[in-house]
């Protein structure tokens, strides 16, 4: 086997760029689809059709609604700070599209891995390109100079801070198990079983702060539609709203590729080496159908629920999950 | 009790509440109604959707439902049922019926009757749809249709004349089926 958490193991540099350009292109073009695909589902849900006018099946809708984003007007309130105004919805983009890397969609194949790059330090990088997306809307939301925009900010570093802690402890666990911080290594770890099984508690733990890492209901009270008009994102208009928007989604897609990758045996399935992708796609679209099923079920939450579910419930939890799990990997 | 001495004992209805949030036993309390409530949205999902997809798709109308008025015409002669006899217009509420009465030429008879409409006109942007020309006509030669669509760009095109009303609809509107 070629050893791929090696630091000195590198892939040719235009390897490296075709690679990165595939996972770009295919993860925008599932991007649009997955806006029209909440809305149908969420629809269904609610004994609705969802769009269907534009295009067959409304396929088309995304086009049209960018198509409008675009031709409006990128407003900027007078008392806004200009630069951290226009930086605010970049910031969420670059975290979103940095941590595409790292999601595994294959094994090594014919000398090429088929992920954007296996850094060593695996999950630790996710945490640190998933938080840079705070920054964005934190920046967003305080340079807009509307008050609205600054509680959606405020609320969302409040909910950073409790659920990066519990995020980060979940997954400690399968990496305890695993015994490696590399997604590659960590699925590979699960050709015997799916630490779906022995870690559902994390597994849970996880979904649970992905939901609130994503800013999706029950925990979008940064965006808190009803009352906070949108949150950070009020006084954006045109296609830096979009932006935001855009970014839920991929943070979304990136949430569901580490925890298939994590928890759900990442490309591992039935079937000749080709399909690995299409297994690992599989699975993140099983989760994004939970994402939006749970936004179609859960009502939000109350700020000060949101709390006290995250330091109360959530993080003792993943404490319990993560002591239970060590003394299980040193008794076995 | 006691909290209420001005009622009597009867009168004090005592509410079940819920258990406590909070804790172990809360939040499982919470995690197994987020099932329940899961179970409930894709239950909905497998239902599908109820939504009647309005101008391809007519909400269908009960077989009473009053819509814009037909006239009507013996099926075996062909000749009109209306006589002429303006009762409709009489009975109308809000005035919008305009009927003029001319004596049948033997030969090229109008109506079954002595008498025929020669001009007959309902003005729907007046017509409340009450249904009393139905009522009132001896021979029901004007009933109540289905049709509900009759938005207009000009008010003078929603004066139907006696050839509108005789006509059948361009497109028949659905009933409901037994039971609907």
């Amino acid at each position: 086997m070629i050893p791929i958490a090696d630091p000195y193991y590198a892939e040719a540099a235009w390897v490296m760029i075709v690679k990165s350009l595939v996972i770009f292109a295919i993860v925008f073009a599932i991007l649009p689809l997955m806006t029209v695909l909440e809305r149908k589902l969420i629809g269904r849900f609610q004994h609705r059709y969802g769009p269907n006018r534009v295009g067959p099946f409304g396929i088309l809708q995304p086009l049209a609604d960018v198509g409008k984003l675009l031709s409006k007007e990128a407003f900027r309130p007078a008392n806004a700070i200009p630069t951290l105004f226009i930086l605010g919805p970049l910031l969420p983009v670059l975290s979103g599209v940095l941590a595409l890397a790292i999601i595994p969609w294959g094994d090594v194949q014919d000398g090429v891995g088929l992920y954007g790059i296996d850094v060593p330090i695996g999950i630790l990088y996710f945490f640190a390109v998933g938080s840079l997306a705070f920054y964005g809307l934190l920046l967003g939301g305080w340079s807009s100079g509307s008050k609205y925009s600054f509680l959606g900010a405020m609320r969302s570093a409040a909910q950073l801070i409790s659920y990066e802690v519990s995020m980060g402890l979940a997954l400690l666990g399968v990496i305890m198990m695993s015994g490696s911080l590399s997604l590659v290594e960590i699925v590979h770890a699960q050709a015997q079983i799916w630490f779906i099984v022995p870690q559902a508690v994390g597994f849970l733990i996880f979904m649970a702060a992905g939901f609130a890492e994503t800013n999706r209901a029950p925990f979008d009270l940064p965006e808190a539609d009803a009352e906070l008009v949108q949150g950070f994102m009020t006084e954006y208009g045109g296609m830096r709203f979009g932006s935001f928007l855009l970014v839920e989604y991929m943070e979304i897609i990136v949430v569901s590729g580490i925890a298939a990758a994590m928890f759900l045996g990442g490309w591992m399935g039935p079937g000749p080496g080709w399909l690995d992708p299409i297994w690992m796609l599989a699975k993140m679209f099983g989760l994004v159908v939970f994402f939006i099923w749970v936004r179609a079920t859960v009502p939000r939450l109350r700020y000060d629920q949101l709390m006290s579910l995250g330091w109360k419930v959530l993080l003792p939890l993943a404490t319990l999950n993560v002591l239970a799990t060590a003394v299980l990997v040193v008794v076995t | 009790m006691t909290e209420f001495p001005y009622l009597k004992d009867d009168s004090v209805v005592e509410v079940q509440r819920g258990p406590d949030p909070g804790g172990v036993g809360g939040a499982y309390r919470a995690f197994r109604e987020t099932l329940r409530g899961l179970k409930t949205t894709m239950a909905r999902l497998i239902e599908g959707p109820l939504t009647i997809q309005y101008p391809e798709e007519k909400t269908p109308v009960y077989p009473r439902f009053r819509g814009r008025h037909k006239l009507h015409k013996f099926e075996d002669t062909g000749l009109e049922k209306c006589v002429g006899c303006s009762l409709c217009a009489a009975a109308c509420p809000a005035d919008c019926i305009r009927v003029v009465a001319a004596e049948n030429i033997p030969g090229e008879r109008v109506s079954a009757g002595e008498r025929y409409a020669a001009v007959y006109e309902i003005n729907l942007s007046r017509c409340i749809f009450c249904g009393y020309c139905e009522i009132a006509c001896p021979f029901d030669a004007i009933t109540m249709g289905h049709d509900y669509e009759l938005a207009d760009y000009d008010r003078s095109d929603l004066i139907f004349t006696k050839e509108m009303l005789l006509a059948e609809p361009i497109e028949r509107t659905p009933l409901k089926g037994e039971g609907e």
